[in-house]
């Protein structure tokens, strides 16, 4: 097969740091290309150069494209080629209809009047191919996350799509939604199309990938060819962290004490559907020094739940008791909750997480600012200990704890996320998907606090959409569905098949 | 492989040390063009008038009310919200002040206290509409502006009220008694004693060397904390322009009848706010807020609490503009402060606040309101006309956010 795209010793440096260091990537015409690496190892970036979001000159290097140089200004010059990106961040009109969107900036029209029949019916072609079974009026905002994904690659394909660029397109779907969408570029790639994705998921890659190009700070590791020999998820992670993980999850003592934290008969209803229950008579407990898993599909009110007991921070008409220690909590608001010992790690970290604008040291210390202030006073060098401290312990890579946290990956904003609750000396930590679009190194560390916080004495939560994770972290696991906890079982007895089964359960009845 | 890690620590250090020197270079670009126009005017106006001790008087008296507001600006606008109706807050404080003491003879004092206390319930009512009832900032206070400049004009009777006890006028055109004001040392003194005011020019001094010292002071102490601080002379630098800075203005206005009153309240308002926004909890509480109020929120920050205060804070500070412009102009007019609203929220972003709320900084905004008075000022001296002085403010304002913005994108 002719290489379609050949990118020539690549190197980007920003301010303080090189993000590559002269990258080789090789993608051949009609194959699916993986590319993966740790957070922060230039994947996104090397994808950038690629489509132009860095214009020619700011970067060294060369890109060639069908046979010819190529030198993109804007993305507009590598769309015209046929490049298309689609970001991890999708970019949709939430109040705009999903053949509105389709169409953005690439309007069916004559002298600037919109023919929207031809946008229709071409509308309806795309969805067919992409098989998604809506409305072309739907807006987005009614439609969920693996639908928009599926209407960003109609819009890709709308655009005479020869190379589609995928940055981690299944990071927020479930299994079923992201089975689909490899199904479909397997699809495409029968049709003669081109993809590189970029991805953390490993077991996808391996399912769907032709050839896999691993980075590892800002250099090109080893492209591999999946069809050449056995390809599986530890030679891969072996290349991108530089050694075998023997162990994907640390080991560690367990040394379970007494009942810390527990709620009863938790109910909650949607903040803006009153009397619709999205958790519904919940009862759950945390030991000192366990490690708790919730495991559930999305949707099923795991997030609702852990949000509405600390402080009330989602949902309305929430009924139920919390007691720690031994003692009755009153949780009516965010400030009670922090002060009885209570902390929540947001499973966003971008919009519920970090002030992306201020640096590492204004996030650590801003759910506990009256432990570095006296009177209402900061005192400005304990706050710069405090950072330093958990930068140093955490391993937080950042230029110093003045770098602002829209600048760092996911995996360091995670670690100053999850610093920020560590200095606010909680009892009792609810960690949401903590590991969610971070690489296996750093998934290794953040593993390896939580266990530190158990081995403290503290009780730990973790809501996760992994499974082998909770059931390689976890002392015990309760199991979610629809507003309910269906099962509970020691992690040692459970498997993915159990929990799935506890899950699908549930259903059962509705189809006999 | 060590050096290699070496190499990059070094490169690592001297980058953080290169962002150091350009985030204070932006900062003192600003200054810097401030010094220009003002140098720009000290060429162009006969007989340099422009730095005529009078004209600094002047300057400084006409002003006033564009540097007290914006303090409560900028905090309002960090938070992420706007406020309108500061202008008719303005008008309708001096004209309750203006009657309360015209007509029911009131002891000024007593209405002072009673002014400050209307314009801190204006902002606070405006606040629970915000803050609470999560109405937009824009509207609530777009409809305070029309309310409360009707409320000016019902009150007047498009009347003007005045004039005022000697005292109240103090506020806006005092000024700091001097020593001849001692009884019989006035005539016992040299001449040039008595033309010039002595206490002025010291406190002047003593102000730029307390200033200088604590400076130094806190750079050491942050140096052997093992924070990272500005290079040295570039500390040193700013600090001594500073210095010069209030001893020349000091020294100038020392020889006209000195430091007037409302300088020294505007000095002391300052101080408080650079303060308040840079060591406090609070301070910190509304910059987070503003930059993500959703995360602040989840961080344990009462961001509506935060949120009402900065309004009520704002109404305050509106209400005290609102004696010094009343003070000023010797009576309550119904036209009193209008437009005052877009001279302040000119002069934070001019001074680079962040229109989408969570930066800017106190000493930015006293500049920016400083270029403002200063352009108003040479303007006028120069005979420029006053629909041509609006066209040059805004090609200002826009140049100004344009060299923002610019910067920001260029990293």
């Amino acid at each position: 097969m002719p290489v379609i795209l050949e990118m020539k010793g690549i190197t980007k440096r920003f301010p303080g740091v090189i993000a590559l260091r002269d990258v080789n990537l090789a993608v051949k015409e009609g194959e699916i290309h993986a590319i993966c690496g740790e957070n922060g190892a230039g994947k996104s970036t090397l994808m950038k150069v690629l489509s132009g979001v860095y214009p020619y000159g700011s970067y060294e290097g060369q890109i060639l494209y069908e046979g010819q140089e190529r030198r993109f200004h804007r993305i507009a010059d590598s769309e015209h080629v046929g490049i298309i990106i689609i970001h991890q961040e999708l970019a949709l009109a939430p109040q705009l209809s999903i053949a509105e969107n389709m169409f953005l900036g690439n309007e069916p029209a004559k002298n600037g009047i919109i023919d929207w029949n031809e946008a229709f019916r071409r509308a309806r072609e795309l969805m067919q191919t992409v098989g998604l079974k809506e409305s072309p009026n739907t807006l987005i905002t009614n439609i969920g996350v693996g639908k928009q994904q599926l209407v960003e690659i109609a819009k890709a394909l709308s655009k005479k799509v020869k190379l589609l660029i995928l940055d981690e397109p299944t990071a927020s779907l479930n299994e079923a939604d992201s089975a689909a969408l490899l199904d479909l570029l397997i699809e495409f790639k029968a049709q003669g199309m081109t993809s590189i994705i970029i991805s953390h998921k490993l077991n996808e890659l391996a399912r769907v990938a032709d050839s896999i190009t691993v980075i590892r700070d800002g250099a090109t590791v080893e492209t591999i060819d999946c069809h050449a020999g056995q390809v599986n998820e530890s030679r891969i992670i072996k290349s991108m962290v530089g050694r075998e993980m023997t162990e994907r999850y640390p080991h560690r003592s367990v040394a379970i004490g007494e009942e810390l934290f527990s709620i009863r008969d938790w109910r909650v209803e949607h903040p803006q559907h009153a009397g619709r229950a999205v958790v519904k008579g919940v009862s759950l407990n945390v030991k000192r020094g366990e490690v708790v898993g919730i495991a559930g599909l999305m949707g099923s009110g795991r997030t609702e739940l852990a949000m509405s007991v600390f402080g009330r921070a989602y949902g309305r008409n929430i009924t139920g008791t919390a007691t720690l220690e031994g003692k009755a909590l009153t949780l009516d608001t965010i400030d009670d909750a922090i002060a009885s010992g209570l902390a929540y790690v947001t499973e966003d970290r971008k919009t519920l997480g970090l002030i992306l604008n201020e640096d590492i040291k204004h996030n650590i210390t801003l759910a506990n600012l009256g432990a570095i202030s006296e009177r209402g006073v900061i005192d400005e060098a304990q706050e710069e200990q405090v950072a330093i401290r958990y930068r140093t312990a955490l391993r937080i890579r950042s230029s110093s704890i003045h770098q602002r946290t829209l600048d760092l990956s996911g995996g360091n904003q995670q670690k100053v996320v999850l610093s920020k609750w560590l200095f606010a000396e909680p009892k009792v930590l609810m960690l949401d998907e903590p590991t969610r679009g971070i690489d296996v190194g750093a998934k290794y560390e953040i593993y390896t606090i939580i266990n530190d916080l158990a081995a403290q004495g503290k009780g730990v939560i973790v809501i996760s959409s992994e499974m082998p994770e909770l059931l390689g972290i976890c002392d015990r696991i309760y199991v979610m569905s629809e507003g309910r906890f269906v099962d509970e079982m020691p992690a040692k007895e459970a498997s993915q098949e159990k929990i799935m089964a506890s899950i699908m359960r549930q259903y059962a009845g509705a189809f006999q | 492989m060590s050096s290699q890690i070496q190499a990059d620590a070094a490169a690592l250090k001297a980058e953080v040390r290169g962002q150091l020197w350009k985030d204070n270079l932006r900062d003192y670009g600003l200054l810097g063009s401030l010094l220009l126009i003002v140098l720009f005017f000290y060429l162009i106006t006969a007989d340099h008038a422009s730095i005529a001790p009078v004209n600094i008087t002047n300057l400084i008296m006409q002003n006033a009310y564009v540097v007290i507001m914006a303090l409560g600006m900028l905090l309002i606008i960090v938070g992420g919200n706007i406020d309108l109706s500061i202008g008719s807050i303005v008008g309708f404080v001096g004209a309750i002040g203006g009657s309360l003491i015209v007509y029911m003879k009131m002891p000024y004092p007593l209405v002072i206290v009673i002014c400050l206390a209307v314009g801190m319930l204006i902002g606070a009512a405006q606040g629970v509409l915000v803050a609470y009832a999560k109405m937009p900032s824009f509207i609530v206070t777009l409809g305070g502006m029309l309310i409360f400049r009707g409320l000016t004009g019902n009150m007047l009777l498009g009347q003007f009220v005045g004039p005022f006890p000697k005292g109240f006028q103090n506020i806006a055109s005092g000024f700091l008694p001097d020593i001849t004001d001692i009884e019989g040392l006035g005539s016992a003194l040299p001449d040039w004693a008595t033309n010039f005011h002595l206490i002025s020019a010291l406190l002047g001094i003593v102000g730029a060397l307390a200033m200088f010292v604590g400076a130094i002071r806190s750079w050491r102490r942050a140096k052997l904390d093992g924070m990272e601080v500005e290079p040295l002379p570039l500390l040193l630098g700013k600090n001594i322009v500073f210095a010069a800075i209030i001893i020349g203005i000091a020294w100038n206005l020392a020889l006209y009848k000195g430091l007037p009153i409302v300088l020294v309240i505007m000095a002391l308002l300052v101080l408080l706010y650079q303060f308040i926004t840079t060591r406090t909890v609070v301070g910190r509480r509304i910059y987070a807020l503003g930059g993500n109020l959703l995360a602040a929120r989840l961080s344990g920050v009462k961001t509506e609490r935060l949120i009402f205060f900065t309004f009520a804070n704002m109404g305050l500070l509106a209400g005290l503009a609102g004696l010094v412009v009343a003070a000023r102009l010797n009576s309550a007019t119904p036209s009193a402060g209008n437009g005052f609203e877009l001279d302040v929220i000119a002069a934070c972003f001019i001074g680079g606040t962040s229109a989408s709320g969570g930066a800017g900084k106190v000493m930015n905004v006293v500049i920016g309101a400083l270029f403002m008075g200063v352009m108003n000022n040479g303007m006028s001296l120069i005979g420029l006309g006053i629909f041509w002085q609006q066209v040059v403010k805004g090609l200002v304002l826009l140049a100004a956010v344009f060299v923002d913005v610019y910067q920001k994108r260029k990293g």
